[in-house]
């Protein structure tokens, strides 16, 4: 049963004579070559309806992570109908092939497996995790999720009201308001990464069970997705399983083309927008503008640029706004890459009556990254991209997510046996170059969701651009 | 964020299930030793992935701060990330970086742990980092050190109280539930003008009490060899003198004996109750069959709770139930928050009917089966991970804390395989009484 290694505790003489001889503590002990991670391969075949597979065998715990992944999400919405993609993909497990959302439900928590539905503004995610002895039985309600739901009316009434009550109680929340506000700031209501991928209370209000059968019928199609297997359990015995269950799965037409979502123009000049949040003793702080598309050449260049800048814990805006000045209990940046340019920005939670002073902090650091990195600055950011990488392969949902990735966005097959090699690569004048072309702090917006009647005026008094009061409704509608 | 508080009331773990053909027994091969100065060391090989977790616990937590000081064994934690003797300010994360690793901390009523996750060849600078903190944290602490985190630490609880909706509801539920002086009843966060007060000698004295290599357990888990482990272990950690024996903490006798009720006003747009009661302590008689009747009241959609509430009478928005296990004694929580125009009133009304049939039962055999394999599949699942907070190396050490085992991974699960429809019966009769335990409301006004 239980294997136990039991060592010998250590006698108190060998202790002693360990003790006499103090390790040499005045450097930290030199690293031996790092290792590599073996990357298990992908094993790609294609079922009888053409429906890509992948597979990779990962033995460890009896589990199975099974991914289709459609790729539609969000961006499809049309306007007017901003949430369809979501709406849809969360109501897909609401009843199907016959079954409804409760026989559903109890179906697969009785095989011990989880079930998620999810879009993002690029794909749509059916996603099982199940134990390796139960998959042929969760496979075959897998199938009618994601070929057979019902939208059954009531379940959609239900998770209208349920959607809507949500976003009434984001308006609670500084953090959720900022994370509305800014896109919608930046992106304005018509664009579609103005508004969250949920959509609004208009358009969750006039979905209609027709919309999303044909947004489901349109986007979820053997020849619009892929299923992507990773777990214990081998590539012969997951196929006839696989066949049987999807390889059925046809569809009638033609797929229909799905514009992209056009890029939108860095704003001309600085603003300041802010938001009032009555009694808040914190400032969401939110700045920055348009960024890159997640095919941009320069990938590498801004990973390590933004690791430097916000993206790691001794990053340059932690260091300063939560380290040197107890502003923040923690401050970042992001790149949102998408197919089309998605959001950068530099955000934290500021204590209120240091919003002015932590504003000036972030523009600090947002200039400051346009000037040359030191070596040792880049090396860290580097190596603590390139090292902690097997990180992030340990799990089998992890591994299915990194293979999502790969297919949403069709990286190269040997992208991740690259990865790190393209990491190292990345030199100081690369950075400059990404710094320069893609942080632009005289073009950024500045939102802040905090107490108007303690902010504003030192906010005004930083001159950073035309300041204006945006009303809550405007965040949401 | 990183250096957070754990959530008093966190989910059980992500509720997964399983239920293979026959149960496999599970298990986490380990070695132990203890050295001469007190540490215990377990360590556990698993070389999926060329990562280690270095995982310490130092046995202290909020539950052994003195009135008038609470939030210091956390606000204690920041500072241990600050540099020691050998390690400037500012270096041991950035030392930690460069090598390719995350690292964290936490702290809970019971116990404040470290983790580093990092690439195997650099096992040996998390091991001179970690000792070097434990022997020597003082050579270079100082009031403007202990300042800055104080100020670090207020801002994380304005974000995750004064700015978080509903952030004041757990630190009243503490309040209301435990005695004057009772360790669970003052928040981990702190209060604030207890953050001001913390001074350096106040570090000075914890660090002495408290952070011996007798009063705290090391884990290495992954891409390891023991023996080399083993010998990196001795070579940093052996010349650490031992601390003073911890006394042990001596809680007051809890005092609830009827129902305690309190409303509440924040910010918010809908109302939220709290239901709260005492139950056994973590390991104890009943605390698996609590965890039980959570996953059968508002765990998945055919849950009582969340049936009933949410789905068939749509009168709330989300309902929860835990069994926040804990050292001394633990908590069984139940929230539900109204949809817009419902009331509170009828919402606990519910509650409590569901409460009760599930107390006279008979429980159908198929519904505590679903539960069930739903804790089972959440063990596998938390055996894919090594490191983090809530990987194998984190559960060694959370075990060997508490039972003296650091594979009760078996064991563990068993508690739960082991429960019969009437043990759950018995446990929701015994410790979820309508007529002694905690009724809090928040509803929408001025914080």
């Amino acid at each position: 049963m239980r294997t136990i290694v039991a060592m010998v505790m250590a006698g108190a003489l060998g202790v002693v004579s360990i003790a006499a001889q103090k390790p040499d503590r005045s450097a930290p002990p030199a690293l031996g070559p790092a290792p590599s991670l073996r990357l298990p391969p992908v094993q790609k075949f294609t079922l009888a309806n053409g429906l890509p597979v992948w597979l990779v065998e990962q033995h460890e715990v009896p589990l199975v992570q099974v991914n289709l992944v459609v790729r539609t999400g969000s961006s499809a919405d049309p306007f007017g109908a901003f949430g369809l993609a979501s709406l849809t993909a969360a109501m897909i497990d609401e009843g199907a092939g016959g079954r409804g959302a409760l026989d559903l439900a109890d179906a697969f928590d009785m095989l011990g497996a989880q079930l998620g539905t999810t879009s993002s503004f690029d794909a749509s995610s059916v996603r099982l995790s199940v134990p390796v002895a139960r998959l042929a039985e969760a496979l075959p309600l897998v199938a009618d999720v994601v070929q057979r739901p019902d939208f059954p009316g009531a379940e959609l009434e239900r998770l209208r009201e349920e959607r809507l009550t949500s976003l009434l109680q984001a308006r609670d929340n500084p953090a959720a308001i900022v994370q509305a506000a800014f896109p919608r700031l930046l992106f304005g209501p018509e664009h579609r990464y103005g508004t969250s991928p949920t959509g609004t209370a208009a358009s969750t209000t006039t979905m209609r069970v027709e919309d999303l059968r044909s947004f489901h019928g349109a986007h979820y199609r053997p020849d619009n997705a892929a299923l992507l297997v990773v777990g214990d359990i081998t590539a012969a015995d997951a196929r006839p399983l696989l066949e049987r269950h999807f390889g059925g799965w046809t569809v009638s037409g033609a797929r229909p083309e799905v514009a992209a979502v056009p890029a939108a123009r860095q704003p001309a000049r600085r603003q300041v927008y802010l938001i009032d949040k009555p009694g808040a003793a914190q400032s969401q702080v939110r700045v920055g503008g348009i960024g890159v598309p997640r095919s941009t050449a320069d990938y590498f260049p801004l990973l390590v640029m933004n690791t430097v800048l916000g993206g790691s814990f001794t990053s340059r805006l932690n260091t300063n706004l939560r380290e040197k000045h107890g502003y923040a209990y923690g401050a970042g940046s992001t790149f949102d890459m998408r197919r089309t340019a998605g959001p950068f920005f530099a955000t934290a939670g500021v204590q209120t009556d240091k919003t002015a002073e932590a504003i000036t902090e972030f523009f600090r650091e947002l200039n400051g990254i346009l000037a040359p990195l030191s070596a040792e600055e880049l090396d860290k950011a580097r190596n603590y991209l390139a090292l902690g990488f097997p990180r992030d392969f340990e799990t089998t949902g992890d591994l299915a997510r990194r293979l999502e990735e790969l297919y949403v966005f069709d990286l190269p097959e040997e992208y991740y046996a690259e990865y790190v090699a393209r990491v190292q690569a990345v030199t100081a004048a690369d950075v400059a170059r990404v710094a320069k072309a893609y942080i632009q702090p005289d073009r950024f917006a500045v939102v802040v969701v905090g107490d108007r009647s303690v902010i504003e005026a030192p906010v005004r008094a930083l001159k950073l651009g035309t300041v204006t009061i945006v009303p809550l409704d405007e965040v949401f509608k | 964020m990183r250096r957070s508080i754990l959530a008093l009331f966190v989910a059980l773990a992500a509720l997964a299930p399983l239920q293979a053909q026959a149960p496999r027994a599970l298990s986490v091969p380990y070695a132990e030793f203890t050295l001469a100065n007190g540490l215990h060391v377990i360590l556990h090989r698993d070389a999926s992935v060329p990562t280690v977790a270095v995982n310490v616990w130092y046995h202290v937590g909020s539950g052994h701060e003195r009135p008038g000081r609470t939030g210091f064994a956390h606000l204690f934690e920041h500072l241990m990330f600050e540099g020691s003797k050998h390690v400037p300010e500012g270096a041991f994360d950035e030392w930690l970086e460069a090598a390719g690793a995350n690292n964290n901390g936490s702290t809970s009523s019971d116990r404040t742990n470290y983790i580093i996750d990092l690439p195997s060849n650099a096992l040996e600078l998390a091991l001179f980092l970690e000792s070097d903190r434990m022997g020597y944290l003082l050579d270079t602490m100082s009031p403007a050190v202990v300042d800055g985190q104080r100020d670090v630490v207020k801002n994380e609880r304005r974000q995750g109280v004064e700015n978080a909706p509903y952030g004041q509801a757990f630190i009243e539920l503490g309040t209301m539930l435990y005695p004057e002086g009772h360790p669970y009843s003052w928040p981990t966060i702190g209060y604030m003008e207890d953050l001001t007060a913390a001074s350096h000698q106040d570090v000075v004295d914890f660090f002495r009490m408290y952070y011996a290599p007798n009063n705290a357990s090391l884990v290495i888990a992954g891409d390891i060899d023991l023996d080399e482990a083993r010998r990196l272990v001795e070579k940093w950690f052996s010349e650490i003198p031992r601390g003073a024996p911890v006394p042990p903490i001596a809680p007051p006798a809890l005092t609830l004996t009827d129902v305690a009720r309190k409303t509440i006003t924040d910010r918010v747009q809908l109302p939220r109750v709290y239901l709260a009661w005492h139950t056994p302590a973590q390991y104890a008689p009943g605390d698996a069959a609590l965890d039980l009747a959570a996953n059968l009241l508002a765990s998945g959609k055919n849950s009582r709770l969340y049936k009933r509430l949410v789905y068939d009478m749509q009168i709330a928005q989300d309902v929860f139930a835990f069994q926040q296990s804990q050292a001394l004694g633990s908590v069984f929580l139940v929230v539900a928050t109204a949809r817009p125009g419902q009331s509170l009133a009828r919402l606990q009304e519910v509650i409590d009917e569901e409460i009760a049939r599930l107390a006279a039962g008979p429980l159908d055999p198929r519904e505590l089966e679903r539960a069930r394999t739903q804790i089972e599949a959440s063990f596998y699942r938390s055996m894919e991970r090594v490191g983090g907070f809530s990987g194998k190396a984190n559960q060694l050490n959370q075990y060997y804390v508490a039972t003296g085992m650091p594979d009760f991974f078996e064991e563990d699960l068993s508690r739960y395989r082991a429960i019969a429809p009437n043990d759950i019966q018995s446990a929701v009769s015994a410790y979820l009484p309508r007529g002694r335990r905690v009724e809090l409301s928040v509803v929408p006004g001025d914080q």
